[in-house]
């Protein structure tokens, strides 16, 4: 009955193990997939990455030269970053698209489903 | 005779963290029978893998689950290595069976939150989830995201670990352990949560056979019953006994799976310390042909993905056998004769996972 007593003392008198979120940010990790980045000046709209993707979020028109990502869809495989022939995509450590996801969902181009 | 009432148990109910329903039959405060009823969270993930191509599977599959993510891919992956005839390299297999234990230890740790809650233990609650939030870094540090890692894939792995990255594993795992002491010494001797859960939802051996039960269930009714004991992936070069404890009761399905959690944090060190260096993945050619079934341990207990391939790269049937599935038999044949008061132990004992049974 006592097993943890040690340790809800213990936790009297440390800090809290929780963060003031948003006041105090966790540091992200190096390795982490926040999101999805891509430079246009150096993408040569092959298509390859929208041809890969799980969920279909990438269309890709090579005239006019167009890359779109649809965020809400995008589940941040990775998968486009590893086919890419000329790597102009990479994942973010910062997980900071929210906003845009919601934005995103309600705006009326969505196409449904696969 | 005593009147009889019907008490609906679900879809939405505080212990459940996914919906299913109970319909407990009640004479009194004792249940005489229970009828499940499910399919509330189905989702069609077969007709969705058939349009996907073998590779984008591999992220629809780990979503099966969101707690035994890894796992789900891993077995896939297997299945899929089986049809083409690729072996993977030895680094990716040893890399394998640490996130599997990653996987097992969080999966575990969130079980021991929700049953300590489900008997009112709000302490030991808040300190499970606690250590699992590390747990959850280790993952995210190491596969890139806190639950679904999306490190598996066909031939291999997707992602290496640095000399950095082992010696944060190695320094969370010290950590875990420590803290993992005195929580499992609360569940196993204090005496509130032995007399919630000894002598609860009983099941014999005999019973566990025949209703095929498996994991910590069976393993709790003493059948010596580990998948990983065949020596997948790189387990057969790791020396581990799989826990079993006679009784057959809530008590021992816990027990199983506290030992199950200083068991992963051993197997994790064992497989760091034996990391070969090497290829991470080989490539993959050609389409997958034939049919195949391939099995792997989860927390919950044995997984099995039944595959059909048209040389094509597109599957043509995927199967999935969950271990909750298997084990809801047994969990009906549980419920009758106990306290309605007991259904959520019981429920939980069984460590459910209702978005993988119905895929």
């Amino acid at each position: 009955m006592f097993g943890l007593l040690k340790k809800t003392l213990s936790n009297l008198f440390s800090r809290p193990a929780t963060r003031s979120y948003p006041g105090t940010t966790r540091p992200g990790f190096s390795g982490s997939r926040g999101h999805l980045d891509m430079d246009p000046a150096v993408c040569i709209y092959c298509g390859a990455c929208s041809k890969r993707c799980p969920t279909k979020a990438i269309t890709v028109s090579r005239e006019p030269k167009e890359w779109k990502l649809e965020v809400g869809r995008c589940i941040i495989c990775g998968h486009c970053v590893e086919v890419c022939p000329k790597k102009c995509m990479w994942l973010d450590m910062n997980h900071g698209l929210s906003k845009d996801a919601v934005t995103d969902a309600r705006s009326g181009d969505r196409q449904g489903n696969p | 005779m005593a009147i009889q009432s019907l008490i609906p148990f679900g879809p939405q109910h505080p212990v459940f963290p996914e919906p299913i329903q109970l319909r407990l039959v009640l004479e009194d405060e004792k249940v005489v029978e229970a009828l499940p009823a499910f399919g509330y969270v189905h989702r069609g993930l077969e007709k969705i893998a058939q349009q996907k191509d073998i590779l984008q599977d591999v992220f629809l599959v780990e979503r099966v689950c969101g707690i035994c993510s890894f796992i789900h891919s891993l077995t896939y992956c297997r299945g899929v290595e089986t049809l083409m005839g690729l072996t993977v390299p030895d680094r990716a297999r040893f890399l394998r069976v640490v996130w599997s234990e990653m996987s097992r230890l969080h999966s575990h740790l969130l079980w021991l939150g929700l049953t300590a809650d489900a008997f009112g233990f709000e302490n030991l609650f808040m300190q499970a989830f606690r250590l699992r939030e590390k747990v959850l870094d280790l993952m995210e540090a190491t596969g890139g995201n806190r639950v679904i890692m999306s490190s598996c894939c066909i031939g291999g792995v997707r992602r290496d670990l640095t000399p950095d990255l082992v010696k944060m594993i190695r320094t969370t795992l010290d950590e875990v352990e420590r803290e993992l002491d005195p929580i499992v010494v609360t569940m196993r001797d204090d005496y509130t949560v032995q007399q919630r859960t000894i002598g609860v939802g009983r099941l014999t051996k005999e019973e566990a056979y025949q209703l095929g039960a498996v994991g910590p269930v069976a393993r709790g009714c003493g059948i010596q019953m580990d998948f990983r004991t065949t020596g997948y992936e790189a387990y057969g070069e790791l020396e581990f006994k799989p826990v079993v404890f006679e009784g057959g009761d809530c008590y021992a399905r816990c027990k199983v799976r506290l030992y199950e959690m200083l068991q992963s944090v051993a197997l994790m060190r064992a497989a760091l310390d034996k990391l070969p260096e090497g290829p991470l993945a080989v490539p993959v050619k050609g389409n997958p042909d034939g049919e195949t079934i391939s099995r792997c341990e989860q927390p919950r207990g044995e997984v099995i993905y039944y595959m059909r391939a048209n040389n094509t790269r597109n599957l043509e049937r995927l199967r999935i056998r969950t271990p909750t599935f298997a084990n809801l038999a047994p969990l009906l044949k549980m419920l009758p004769g106990c306290q309605l008061a007991d259904v959520p132990v019981i429920v939980l004992a069984i460590d459910p996972c209702i978005s993988c049974t119905e895929r």
